[in-house]
Formats: structure tokens, sequence, C-alpha cells
């Protein structure tokens, strides 16, 4: 076969865009750098209503993420969501009075766990618990309360 | 009646015969490969004509496949006024479904019909027979080369096809339309996961690769010898691997997405 040395350089140049796109969607598009599971610790915390809460979903602090919701049962015995959060390793100074809400990003965003830190000196350790949580805002009940209210001031 | 009967029975055996008949044909490609590996430059010229030739249409039709999901995706989510999350929209279905698919979809019908042509026509004209009267098996020096050049080009062939049209998506989408870069990006990467979704992906097209390769094969390798016989078997070739693509994307997609 003729022009061989050309051929060569094609079919080099295919494989290595081929592996720069690999490369591209798994930095650029998910993100792998930045989060791995293994370097991470558990807590959980019990909420009345996790609403929308999905696995996945972040854990954040003071807005930035820290972590993510790894699994998310039900309690038979209290009737109450356990909700466990893996949270990146470096951010091992959570004071155990810590109290864990769920909020929504935007209106209609997806819905995430919020840790705002408390006073305490001990630390959470992996396998703790958050005691003071405060369940999701569903906007059905929210708006019910709401028009039940002005129905009663209009009286 | 009773012909009916009989027709039936004709069509189930002929296509069990096939099957067989393909199932034989493909274990003889795989062991073939080994003799494959001594000679890299068999596997490279096919690595040209199946991966480098493939290479335009697959990354025009991935741009301009990214940037129409760019443009629909925003039409839609800006009535919600959830324009940020044009990134995620574009990139899930790019990687999870539409760069899989339809680069093999492309691939079939650019690659695997010139390979059924190819190797019909070899059969045709008595090339096949000829080597094996000189005593090389045409399976090891014909087919395996070319079965493991579709198979490896398939994966980089999908991954280029979703990376330039996450590409495209951004630029119709920020350039044009005016969504912030940065929640593109983000967004993006907030909701794609590496394992649930690009790895997903990565393995869907390396199926297909398989299955393209190995129809496009085996239909020249088993065309009638005549001329009407090889462009029967291209067209075979195309329909069958489209629908083995399309049928195979469900119940991948149904194991590998099922579960949430």
């Amino acid at each position: 076969m003729q022009h061989t040395n050309t051929q060569d350089t094609l079919v080099g140049l295919f494989v290595a865009s081929g592996i720069v796109g690999l490369f591209f969607l798994a930095l650029q598009v998910s993100n792998l750098s930045s989060f791995t599971e293994h370097d991470s610790y558990t807590v959980t915390a019990r909420f009345e209503n996790s609403g929308g809460l999905k696995v996945k979903s972040p854990v954040s602090s003071a807005g930035v993420k820290i972590g993510k919701v790894s699994a998310i049962s039900f309690d038979p015995k209290t009737y109450e969501s356990v909700v466990q959060l893996s949270i990146d390793k470096q951010y091992n100074t959570l004071p155990d009075d810590t109290t864990a809400s769920v909020f929504t990003a935007g209106l209609l965003g997806e819905q995430y766990v919020n840790l705002e830190a408390g006073g305490s000196d001990e630390y959470l350790k992996d396998g703790g618990k958050i005691e003071i949580t405060q369940s999701a805002i569903i906007l059905e009940k929210a708006l019910g309360q709401f028009l039940f209210k002005s129905a009663e001031e209009k009286k | 009646m009773i012909e009916f009967l009989q027709n039936l029975g004709r069509e189930t055996r002929t296509g069990f015969t096939k099957l067989g008949r393909g199932t034989f044909f493909l274990l003889q490609t795989i062991s073939g490969i080994l003799s494959v590996l001594p000679r890299p430059r068999l596997l490279l010229n096919q690595m040209y004509s199946v991966g480098v030739l493939s290479f335009l249409i697959i990354t025009i039709s991935g741009l301009f496949v990214g940037m129409v999901l760019g443009l629909q995706g925003y039409y839609v989510l800006s009535d919600f006024g959830a324009e940020e999350t044009l990134g995620v929209m574009v990139a899930a279905s790019l990687v999870r479904e539409l760069g899989p698919v339809v680069s093999a979809l492309l691939f079939a019908g650019r690659a695997g019909s010139a390979l059924t042509a190819e190797i019909g026509l070899m059969k045709a004209t008595e090339q096949l027979s000829g080597m094996e009267m000189m005593a090389v098996d045409p399976i090891k020096r014909i087919i395996s080369p070319r079965f493991l050049a579709g198979f490896l080009s398939m994966p980089l062939l999908a991954a280029l096809f979703s990376a330039i049209g996450v590409i495209g998506g951004q630029m119709v989408g920020s350039g044009l339309l005016g969504v912030d870069e940065g929640a593109y990006w983000s967004q993006m990467q907030a909701n794609m996961d590496f394992r649930d979704d690009i790895l997903n992906g990565v393995i869907k097209s390396i199926v297909f690769g398989f299955v393209a390769s190995w129809i496009a094969l085996f239909e020249g390798y088993d065309a009638i010898p005549t001329s009407e016989g090889v462009s029967r078997a291209t067209t075979r070739t195309v329909v069958n691997s489209a629908f083995s693509i399309l049928g195979l994307d469900f119940i991948l997609t149904v194991f590998m997405f099922g579960d949430n």
C-alpha cells in the first residue's frame, strides 16, 4: 500500500482525538476530578419530611458543595425519613450540633441539604448523627396555609 | 393452511440456521483476532478505512445534533425559566443516548455497508476462495482485522460525537441565545456522573460497535456471490444493524438507567 506514512499519521490522529474526546467527557462534562467517593465520611440526619430529596442530591454549607446524599430510607417506627450524607473528608470540622435543613435551589430548582454549623466544640464523626433538622418546605402545604390564613383574615 | 405452516417452518429454520452460522462466524472471527496482533499493519489499514474515513461524518453530525439540541432545549426550557439547565439537557441526552446510538447508526451506514460490499465482492470474485487455495485463512487475514478495527473505532467515534455535540450546544446556547456560559458548564458538571452517565454511554458504544461490525462482516461473508446478492446483503446490513442497535439500546437503557 502506498502513502502508508500519511495513513499512519491519520490513524494516530483519529485515535488521539477519540481519547481526547473521552477525557473531555470525563473531566469537563462530569467533573470527575472534583469529588471522589472514597475519601468521605457518612453522617445520618432524620427529617420529618425530606421532600423531593434524592440520592446524589448535593450537601452544601454556606453555599459551597461539600458532599452528597448517599442513601434515603424510611424508618417505620418513628415515621421519619433517614438521610445519609456523605461529606468530603477535608471538611471534618463540622460541630456536632450542626443543623441540617432541606432547601430548594431557586423556585423550581432541585432540593439540597444545607448544613449550618453550630457552636459546639465536638466535631461530627463518621457514623455520627445530626440531631437538629428542619424539614423540606412543601410548596402545596405552604400555599394551603397561606390561602387559609388570608381567608380567615377577610372574615 | 398447510402451505402457511410450511412457510412458517421454513422461515424459522432458515432464521435459526443463519443465526447459527453467524455465531460460528463470530467465534472464528474472535479467535482469529490473536493472529492479527503480530501484524498491526493489517489493523492499521482497517482503522483508516473504518475509523478515519468515518471521522468527518461523525464530527459534523455531532456538531449539528448538539446545536439543534441547544436550540430546541432552549425553547422548551426558557418557558419554565430554566435556561441554565440547558447544559444538563444537552449533555445527558448526548452522552446517554444520542452519542452512542446516532454514531452507531452513522457507523453502520458509512462503514458497515462498505465492509459488507467489500467482502461480498471479494466473495463474488472468488478472492476469498483464492486465498484459501493459497492456504491463507480469509477469516484471519480479512475478517478479523476489520472486526477489531470496527470494535475499537466505535467507542472513539461515539465519544467524539458526544464531546463535539456538547461544544455545539454550548456554542448555540451561550453564543447565540445568551445562556450564561458558567451556568451551562457548572450545572452540567453538578448533574452528570462519571460512572452512571459517561461510562454507561461508553459501554453502549462498545456493544453497538461489536454488533454493527459483526452484522456487516457476516452479511458480506454470507452474501450470495452475485451482484444482486451483494446489493441485498448491503441493504440487510444497514437494516439489521439499525434494528439491533435500537433494540439493544432499549434493553441496555432499561438495565443501566432503570433504577432511578
